[in-house]
C-alpha cells in the first residue's frame, strides 16, 4: 500500500511540474481564471444585470456554452464505441483521453449553469433529500441527474485506469467493462435530455420542433470528436503522446458521417419552416435573414453554415481527412461552426421575437465574456493537469521519456 | 421623484475599490437577501420551502423577514400568509371593447405590489395593435407606445399579465417546486426558494414572468406595507416574480388593484365556483376567448367583448 502511494505521489508530482512553456501556459490560464472570478464576484454583488440578458431574452451566452459543452462530452462515446464494441485497438489506447474530455466538459457545463443562477447559494434546493426536486416533471432535474451520472461514470473510469496504471498494476477490463458500456447510452441520454429542456416548451416554437434532439446529437457527434482530433494532435506534438495514425483517421471518418447527418437535419428543418412559412418562421428568419432590420446574428449564422459545409468537404475527401494538417483545419472549422450553431444560434433565436412579439437583440456583455473565458480557462487547466498526469502514468504511451 | 431617493440604486458602473470590495465580500453576502446579521444570514440560507413550514416556522420566518424589510425600507411592513379560502377559484375577464390603453392598471399594480422601480419591473404589459389588419398580431404589437392621448382611433389594446393557467407550463418546468398553483387558482412563487434559473420564464407563453436582474429598489415612501408572503412582499435580486391576482387583497375579499383602478370598467374579477358571480355570467353569455388557446395552458384569464 505504501509503495502504491509512493508511486502515485511521484506521478502527481510529475503532473504538476513542467518545462518553461508549460509554466507559461498554466500561468496564462490562471490569470484568465482570476479575471473570470473577479468578474463573477462583481456579478454576484450587483446581480445578473451585469449580463446583457433581460426578461425578453432570459438565457444567453452562459446557456449557449452549456449546450455546446454537453455536446463536447460526447467525444468519449464516439471513441468508446469503436474501441469496445468493435474492438479497434488504436482507439482503445487513447479512449482514456476522450473520457477525460467528458469529465472536463461536464464540469464546465455545471460551472456555466452555476454562473447563470440568480441565487447560486440555493443550489442545494436541487439536491435529493434536502432539496425539493420537481421530478419527474422538470427536465432540468433530469439533466442534473443525467449530467451528474455521466460525470460520475467517467470519473470512475478515468480514476480506475489512472490508479491501476500509476501503481504499475494491470488494468483489468472485466472490472469496468459494464461501466464502459453504460457510458454509451448515458452519453446519448445527456444530449437528449438537454435537448428536451428546450424541446418541451410549447411557448417557443423555434425549439418546439421534434427534430431538435436528433440535431443536438448529430452536432454533438461532430464537435466532440473534432475537439478530440485537435487535442490528440496537440498532445502528440507537445506531450509526446504516441497515437496511431489509424486512430485519428477513424475518428475523422466518423466525423464525416456526423457532419453529413447534421447538415441533412438542418436542411430538413429549414425546408419545413421556410416552405410552410407559418408565423413560427420568425425566429429562423431572424437568425438567417434578420427581422424588421434586426440582424445581429445573421453574419454568424451564415459563417457557421459556411464553416460546417467546408468542414464537410474536408472530411469527406479521404486524402484531406488523412493528412494531419487538413484534418486539423477541418476539425477547427467544425468546432467553431457547431459552437455558433449549437450555442448562440440555438438559444437566442428561441427568445426572438419574445412570446409577446417584442424583439430584444441580445449580445453578451463584457462581464459575460470574461466569465465565460474564465470557465474555458478552468476547463483547459483541468484537462492539462489530467492529461499530464495520465501521460506520466502511462509510460508505454509516451515516446519521449524526458517530457 | 429622482433616482437619489432610492435607498440602493443598482450601480452597474463600479469603481475599482468597490469592485475589489465586492469581490472580497461577494461569495459571502452577495447572493443573500438584504444585509442581515449572521444568525439571520444562516437562517435565511437554510430557510424551508413555504409549504413545508409549520405554524411556528411561518411565524419565525415572517418575523425575521418583516424585520429585515423594516430595516431596509423604514416602513412597518406586515407579511400575511392567509391560505386560500374554501370553495373559491379566482377568474378574471377583460373587456377588450372597453380597454382604452391608458395603462392605469400598470401603475396601480406597481403601487400595490412593490416591484422594483429601478430597474423598472411591471407585471402588466399593455400591447397596442393596429385595427383592421390582423386579429391578434403579437409581432406587430407595440408595448412602448407613447401617444399624447388614448384611446387612439387606429388602435386597440390588449393588456397581458399572468394568465393563472390551469395547466401552467412554468410550474411544470420549475426544478425546485418554487412555483406552484394554489387551491384558489393563483400561481405563486416562494421568493426564498427560487434559485433564479429562469426556466419558468422560457416556458411561459405569455411573457408574464419578471426577473430581478439587480437588487430591486423602491422609494421608502412608495412601499406598500400590506403584503402577503406569496405575493407582494419585498423581493431579492436573482429571483422571479409575477402577477398573483393581488393575493394580499383577493384573499381578504377585495378586488385586485388593476380591477379597482380601471377607469373604463374593462376588468372583471370573481369566483368561478360561484354560479351567480359576474365572472360566470360573462363567461357564459359573452364572446370570450383566451390567449394562445392552441397551447392548451387553459388560462383562468379570459378576454371578451361586451359590445
Amino acid at each position: 500500500m505504501d509503495a502504491l502511494q509512493e508511486k502515485s505521489r511521484v506521478t502527481v508530482g510529475q503532473a504538476i511540474r513542467g518545462g518553461k512553456a508549460y509554466r507559461i501556459w498554466v500561468a496564462c490560464l490562471a490569470a484568465l481564471i482570476l479575471a473570470g472570478l473577479l468578474a463573477y464576484f462583481r456579478q454576484l454583488d450587483v446581480g445578473l444585470i451585469t449580463t446583457a440578458m433581460r426578461d425578453q431574452v432570459s438565457w444567453g451566452f452562459y446557456i449557449s456554452n452549456f449546450i455546446f459543452l454537453v455536446g463536447v462530452a460526447a467525444a468519449a462515446v464516439l471513441l468508446v464505441i469503436p474501441a469496445y464494441l468493435y474492438d479497434f485497438k488504436p482507439i482503445k489506447e487513447i479512449v482514456l483521453f476522450g473520457e477525460m474530455v467528458a469529465i472536463v466538459a461536464v464540469t464546465m457545463c455545471i460551472l456555466f449553469v452555476f454562473v447563470d443562477m440568480g441565487q447560486p447559494l440555493r443550489l442545494w434546493h436541487l439536491a435529493p433529500l434536502i432539496g425539493k426536486m420537481n421530478f419527474p416533471s422538470s427536465l432540468l432535474i433530469w439533466d442534473v441527474l443525467a449530467l451528474g451520472g455521466y460525470l460520475a461514470i467517467n470519473a470512475l473510469l478515468v480514476g480506475y485506469a489512472l490508479r491501476r496504471h500509476s501503481a504499475g498494476k494491470e488494468y483489468r477490463l472485466a472490472v469496468i467493462l459494464p461501466l464502459i458500456l453504460l457510458s454509451i447510452p448515458w452519453a446519448v441520454s445527456i444530449h437528449t435530455v438537454t435537448a428536451f429542456i428546450f424541446n418541451g416548451l410549447s411557448s417557443r416554437p423555434f425549439w418546439n420542433a421534434s427534430i431538435l434532439a436528433p440535431r443536438f446529437l448529430a452536432s454533438a457527434f461532430c464537435s466532440g470528436p473534432a475537439i478530440m482530433i485537435v487535442l490528440f494532435e496537440l498532445m502528440r506534438k507537445y506531450a509526446g503522446l504516441k497515437i496511431e495514425e489509424r486512430a485519428l483517421a477513424k475518428i475523422a471518418e466518423l466525423v464525416a458521417y456526423t457532419i453529413g447527418i447534421n447538415l441533412f437535419l438542418l436542411g430538413a428543418e429549414m425546408f419545413k419552416e421556410f416552405y410552410s412559412g407559418s408565423a413560427h418562421l420568425a425566429p429562423l428568419r431572424y437568425l438567417y435573414f434578420g427581422l424588421n432590420g434586426h440582424d445581429r446574428l445573421v453574419p454568424w449564422a451564415w459563417l457557421a453554415l459556411i464553416l460546417n459545409i467546408s468542414a464537410f468537404a474536408i472530411f469527406l475527401a479521404p486524402d484531406l481527412r488523412q493528412k494531419p494538417v487538413t484534418r486539423s483545419i477541418g476539425a477547427g472549422l467544425i468546432i467553431v461552426g457547431v459552437y455558433i450553431e449549437k450555442g448562440m444560434g440555438l438559444v437566442v433565436p428561441g427568445f426572438i421575437p419574445d412570446t409577446l412579439g417584442e424583439i430584444y437583440q441580445y449580445w453578451p456583455s463584457w462581464s459575460e465574456l470574461i466569465i465565460t473565458v474564465g470557465i474555458w480557462a478552468a476547463g483547459a487547466l483541468l484537462y492539462t493537469v489530467m492529461a499530464k498526469f495520465a501521460i506520466a502514468a502511462l509510460p508505454h504511451a509516451v515516446q519521449a521519456q524526458d517530457r | 421623484m429622482s433616482l437619489r431617493d432610492f435607498p440602493s440604486p443598482p450601480s452597474v458602473k463600479v469603481d475599482r475599490r468597490t469592485f475589489l470590495k465586492g469581490a472580497a465580500l461577494g461569495v459571502a453576502t452577495a447572493a443573500l437577501p438584504l444585509n442581515s446579521a449572521n444568525a439571520s444570514l444562516w437562517s435565511s440560507l437554510f430557510q424551508k420551502h413555504f409549504v413545508e413550514m409549520d405554524e411556528d416556522d411561518r411565524k419565525r420566518v415572517i418575523a425575521r423577514l418583516e424585520n429585515e424589510a423594516r430595516q431596509r425600507y423604514g416602513a412597518d411592513i406586515q407579511i400575511g400568509a392567509a391560505d386560500a379560502m374554501p370553495d373559491v377559484k379566482f377568474g378574471y375577464a377583460l373587456d377588450l371593447s372597453r380597454c382604452i390603453g391608458c395603462r392605469r392598471c400598470v401603475s396601480a399594480c406597481s403601487a400595490e405590489n412593490n416591484p422594483s422601480r429601478n430597474p423598472q419591473i411591471n407585471w402588466i404589459s399593455v400591447l397596442r395593435m393596429k385595427k383592421g389588419e390582423k386579429w391578434i398580431d403579437l409581432e406587430g404589437a407595440d408595448k412602448y407606445y407613447d401617444p399624447l392621448a388614448v384611446p387612439e382611433t387606429d388602435y386597440f389594446y390588449i393588456p397581458v399579465q399572468c394568465q393563472q393557467c390551469e395547466n401552467p407550463p412554468c410550474v411544470k418546468v420549475c426544478p425546485t417546486k418554487a412555483t406552484w398553483k394554489e387551491p384558489d387558482g393563483i400561481v405563486v412563487i416562494d421568493y426564498d426558494w427560487c434559485i433564479g434559473c429562469r426556466y419558468c420564464m422560457a416556458a411561459c407563453p405569455y411573457g408574464a414572468r419578471r426577473f430581478n436582474w439587480s437588487a430591486p429598489s423602491i422609494g421608502r415612501n412608495e412601499i406598500n406595507p400590506h403584503t402577503h408572503y406569496l405575493g407582494n412582499r419585498p423581493r431579492q435580486k436573482g429571483v422571479v416574480e409575477k402577477c398573483t391576482f393581488c393575493i394580499q387583497r383577493t384573499r381578504e375579499g377585495r378586488y385586485p388593484a388593476c380591477v379597482e383602478v380601471c377607469p373604463a370598467g374593462a376588468r372583471k374579477f370573481g369566483n368561478l365556483l360561484d354560479e351567480r358571480s359576474e365572472i360566470r355570467h360573462i363567461i357564459e353569455h359573452k364572446r370570450v376567448f383566451r390567449l394562445k388557446e392552441d397551447l392548451n395552458t387553459v388560462p383562468t384569464f379570459f378576454y371578451f367583448f361586451a359590445s
